[in-house]
């Protein structure tokens, strides 16, 4: 589009295309306006009011972030009145705000502090302290999220990341004047709504109002408890943003480094949750397959198609509650974190020989849901918690900072074995269409003997951050045995954020759409945008993780998940056959209806 | 210019009109002409901003959309303002008539009526007269209003949040631009306005721009309705000529101790004795819905702007800083400084966050509070402090 809008900022002049606001023509020309309730990611509030500026002719100040860039205009970013005003509204916001920052779990992580660092010069807070005379409540029952309201700034970043990213509004705007807040369902505690623990709003907080509950200490704890043996996995997406929260661009693959750290920690064994992502395709590829031929061949009326996947707990919960009549539809896989717990404190113990009551399960993942889904009644199948502490991308960061470790420097590591050895396949599950894409890897080639028809066996189709991707496979040329589908289109589709799992799982409701498969992943653009990754996540910084992951796909050795020399192990000697009795045992499970509010 | 004296009139609730007769006769004309009069006859809104309703349907008119609705703000939340609910009991198919107008010259077959939720017993005989009414221009134009009540919130009756309100929304107050003209309820181009101002608009079709436009002054034309309280003998709704002086107000509605008025309601001016001479009610000089509120010296001053300061904290939206934490710090503030807890140039840093909450809040509530304010504290700083 042609940039036909000229004005003029602080006095330069400025291009810009129609549509765009005076804060996207300031940031055009790096001109620095403050702001704290726009997200990229979100629509427009304009209610934090830090962005106003002067627009020479209008009688009040306008928000920057919401006010039309329009020929002619004439903006000041700083002039005497902007000023008077901003640092006035950064003390109303510091005096409704809880700011006991040297005890915040996002201390020098807050931009609501990072606004008073530059701003503040008195020494003095300027009005009075409201934040004795309301009733704070901090909300911790919830094993993935925290919600502390004494630091909540009401720039309504969350709300807006609930209801339009993911369209589960567990978050909302309650009561009026200064009693507004943000709330749930008749201010139920987080655990007891509609809430799927994704963490987006955790992502997306300015303030330490939204954290993670953390397990630091609890892990720290383990490792230094000699009776234990402490393993650790890590999950697809973390390697490639655990460098952002350690000096490193965002899109810096640090598989090496990490795996190094983790070593140095202290943990017993380093090993990878990829493993079982190779082991989840095995399970859920013969799963489809096996669905396929019961609708096609058997004709048994009980089959459940479309087939979801069931590696994102986000997306579990959010199935449970807002579409409990397709629980069957998904996949009974476990998801790979789980997959793993199950293994760690079974096989792995019995290989090793560990007493699996001295084995402490430690996931490293890029997301909150985990921790919920590590709680699980359903996820006990070792006979033990199967995976007994969940740590964020950001909560491993915090661990290596406190290590004393300087990540820059570490040199590259290997995964321990067993349990450590994965492929190409594995690692795209952390973006958008990465499970799909191993799925069609494996399943195409169990079907007709040959690889996928796709250079380089790269699905791009699946790819990319489309919210909603539709593609269909034909399958030709197949094997005796799967000569039923024999010219098939296997129908699939990939989605990714609630909003859009909404849309797909609408459209399948009301027969629009005839689906055989179906990938949807909680967070905007897979595991790589979950809500336990680095902050700040947006599209860039999405994009660029993204590419990093597929970067690593192609530089994998192997690139089809049933050729992992461990996967073809651990079925010879453990589990026999993709959906055996065992695997039925430790690897599968059925999830519950919940209720709808 | 002030006008000499203060005139009563008598328009709106006078009790000669055959609605269907002037709807037929201005239905009979073009659009075009109807806006001109309106443009021509200097109506500016009765709902608080005062914006020239002849532009106002205007814009409206010309925006291009399939859908356009015309909504009567009838949401009357102002303290002391109880005009709306007058003209609504008294004479509501003038306000009918006013929206069929409006409808015709935008070309909406929707309306609208947003009705204060403590006027719910207003219902019964207003669905009545309704009945009645889309029964009489059934065949004049497809047109049919909707009363739709609102729930007790000061803030809905802000247009933008009513929109909001009456899309099934909290009533949170929207950026602007765009403006309603552009994009309205349901996103559509919709002309809301005041009870008053669509029945002014109708007047203005009945009796022609022009005897209209006699009265007033060049920036504040025509009559309007007060809703007159506080200390005066003579409490009640008048119908009076814009552009008089306070001065001449008082002579009339003053109980002889008068030591200020309010105009405009909490969201309004304070204005003090020595002032009422120079000050005009009109939009050159202290503009009003219609709230006037007269004090006498037996009032302090210190408890009013108390009073309006935690209306203010309670019917802000809530969602913007400056008018949210705004609100509570004047209070908190000027209890400090009654308690001796906080020194009396306190005041000033408060008059200055004032100034910020005026420039820097999204909405007109968050926007006026500095009025009543800086206009109470300036004149009466003394009795905020002892
Ligand atoms: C906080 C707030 C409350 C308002 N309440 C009312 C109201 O109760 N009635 C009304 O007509 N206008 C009210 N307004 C003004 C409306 O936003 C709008 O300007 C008006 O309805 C336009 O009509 P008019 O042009 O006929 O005046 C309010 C404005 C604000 C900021
Ligand atoms: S000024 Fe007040 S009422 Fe208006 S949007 Fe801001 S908080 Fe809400």
């Amino acid at each position: 589009m042609a940039k036909n809008i000229k004005l003029k900022i602080d006095g330069v002049d400025v291009q810009v295309e129609d549509g765009k606001t005076v804060l996207d023509a300031a940031r055009a020309i790096n001109v620095h306006i403050p702001t704290l309730c726009y997200h990229e990611d979100l629509c427009v509030a304009g209610n934090c009011r830090v962005c106003v500026v002067e627009v020479t002719g209008a009688k009040a100040l306008v928000a920057s972030c919401a006010m039309p860039a329009t020929d002619g205009m004439d903006v000041l970013t700083n002039s005497l009145k902007v000023r008077a005003a901003r640092k006035n509204i950064i003390e109303l916001l510091l005096s409704e705000h809880n700011a006991d920052c040297t005890m915040c779990y996002k201390n020098k992580k807050c931009e609501l502090q990072d606004l008073a660092s530059e701003y503040k010069t008195s020494g003095e807070q300027l009005f009075i302290d409201l934040v004795p005379l309301k009733d704070y409540t901090i909300d911790n029952f919830s094993p993935s999220i925290i919600k502390d309201d004494s630091k909540c700034i009401r720039c309504q970043r969350c709300v807006r990341t609930c209801e339009e990213l993911q369209h589960v509004s567990a978050l909302g705007v309650a009561y009026k004047g200064d009693k507004m807040k943000i709330s749930t369902f008749f201010e139920n505690p987080m655990y007891d709504v509609v809430c799927t623990n994704c963490g987006q709003c955790i992502n997306r907080c300015p303030t330490g109002s939204l954290i993670e509950r953390n397990y630091v200490d609890e892990v720290w704890d383990a490792i230094y408890d000699e009776k234990k043996h402490v393993v650790v996995q890590t999950a697809p997406a973390t390697r490639v943003a655990l460098g952002e929260d350690l000096g490193f661009e965002a899109g810096h693959v640090v598989t090496g480094k990490m795996v190094s750290a983790l070593k140095r920690v202290g943990f017993d064994s380093v090993l990878d949750t990829d493993f079982s992502a190779d082991l989840t395709i095995m399970e859920e590829g013969t799963e489809l397959l096996t669905r396929l031929k019961k609708a096609l061949v058997d004709k048994d009326p009980t089959v459940k198609l479309p087939m979801a996947t069931s590696c994102s707990p986000g997306w579990i919960k959010f199935i449970e509650h807002t579409f409990p009549e397709y629980l069957d539809n998904l996949s009974t896989c476990k998801s790979p974190q789980q997959m793993f717990g199950a293994l760690a404190k079974t096989y792995y113990a019995k290989k090793r020989d560990i007493d699996p009551a001295d084995i402490v399960s430690v996931s490293i993942m890029p997301c909150t849901a985990k921790k919920f889904e590590a709680d699980r009644p359903e996820m006990r199948s070792s006979g033990y918690k199967d995976v007994d502490y969940v740590l964020t991308t950001r909560e491993l960061a915090r661990m290596i900072k406190q290590a004393g470790l300087d990540f820059l420097s570490l040199p590259e590591e290997n995964y321990d074995s067993i349990m450590g050895e994965s492929t190409g396949a594995a690692v795209i599950f952390g973006a958008t269409g990465g499970v799909m894409e191993a799925a069609l890897r494996t399943a195409y080639e169990i079907v007709t003997g040959r690889e996928v028809p796709f250079e380089n066996l790269n699905i791009t189709p699946v790819r990319g951050m489309d919210g909603v991707k539709e593609v269909t496979v034909k399958i030709e040329g197949t094997l005796p045995d799967w000569n039923f589908l024999e010219g098939a289109e296997l129908k699939t589709v990939t989605a990714h954020g609630l909003t859009n799992a909404k849309y797909v799982m609408e459209r399948v409701k009301s027969g629009e759409a005839d689906y055989h498969f179906i990938e949807i992943m909680a967070c905007p653009g897979g595991c790589i945008g979950g809500g336990g990754q680095p902050i700040p996540t947006n599209m860039e910084i999405r994009k660029k993780r993204t590419e990093a992951i597929y970067m690593e796909d192609t530089g994998k050795p192997i690139r089809k998940s049933h050729e992992n020399p461990e996967v073809v192990a651990i079925y010879k000697e453990f589990l026999g056959e993709p959906l055996s009795h065992k695997s039925h045992e430790l690897l599968h499970t059925h999830y519950k209806a919940r209720q709808r509010y | 210019m002030t006008k000499n004296k203060l005139k009563r009139i008598d328009l709106i609730f006078h009790e000669d009109c055959e609605c269907r007769q002037v709807l037929e006769k201005t239905f009979s004309r073009s659009n075009d002409e109807i806006i001109n009069d309106i443009l021509e006859s200097g109506l500016k809104g009765r709902g608080g901003a005062g914006f020239p309703t002849g532009l106002k349907w205007k814009f409206t008119a010309e925006q291009p959309a399939d859908e356009r609705f015309v909504i009567c703000n009838a949401d009357e939340g102002e303290p002391g303002t109880f005009k709306d609910r007058e003209i609504l009991f008294k004479v509501p198919s003038k306000v009918f008539s006013g929206m069929a107008v409006c409808a015709k010259v935008i070309g909406a077959k929707k309306g609208y009526i947003y009705l204060r939720g403590e006027y719910r017993f207003l219902l019964p005989e207003l669905q009545k007269a309704l009945g009645a009414f889309h029964r009489d221009i059934k065949d004049l134009i497809d047109f049919e209003i909707i009363i739709q009540m609102g729930s007790g919130a000061y803030i809905c009756g802000e247009e933008s949040a009513l929109f909001e309100s009456m899309e099934g929304k909290r009533g949170e107050p929207r950026n602007k631009p765009p403006y309603p003209t552009i994009s309205g309820f349901k996103d559509k181009p919709t002309v809301i306005n005041n009870v008053e101002t669509l029945v002014y608009a109708f007047m203005i079709c009945k009796h022609g721009p022009l005897s209209f436009k006699e009265l007033g002054t060049s920036d504040s034309r025509g009559s309007k309705v007060f809703s007159v309280s506080g200390d005066t003998p003579i409490a009640g709704i008048y119908e009076l000529e814009l552009g008089m002086s306070l001065e001449h107000f008082v002579e009339e509605f003053g109980d002889g101790d008068t030591k200020a008025v309010q105009v405009g309601g909490a969201a309004g001016f304070c204005v003090p004795r020595k002032k009422l001479k120079e000050t005009i009610i009109g939009f050159e000089g202290v503009p009003t819905g219609g709230s006037m509120k007269v004090f006498n010296s037996s009032r302090s001053m210190y408890n009013v702007l108390h009073n309006y300061l935690e209306f203010f904290e309670e019917e802000s939206c809530g969602q913007c800083t400056p008018c949210r934490v705004g609100c509570q710090q004047l209070l908190k503030g000027i209890e400090a400084v009654k308690k001796g807890e906080k020194k009396a140039i306190y005041l000033d840093q408060l008059l200055k966050l004032s100034e910020t909450m005026k420039l820097a809040s999204k909405c007109g509530l968050g926007q006026s509070v500095a009025n009543s304010f800086s206009s109470i504290v300036d004149n009466f700083r003394e009795e905020m402090i002892y």
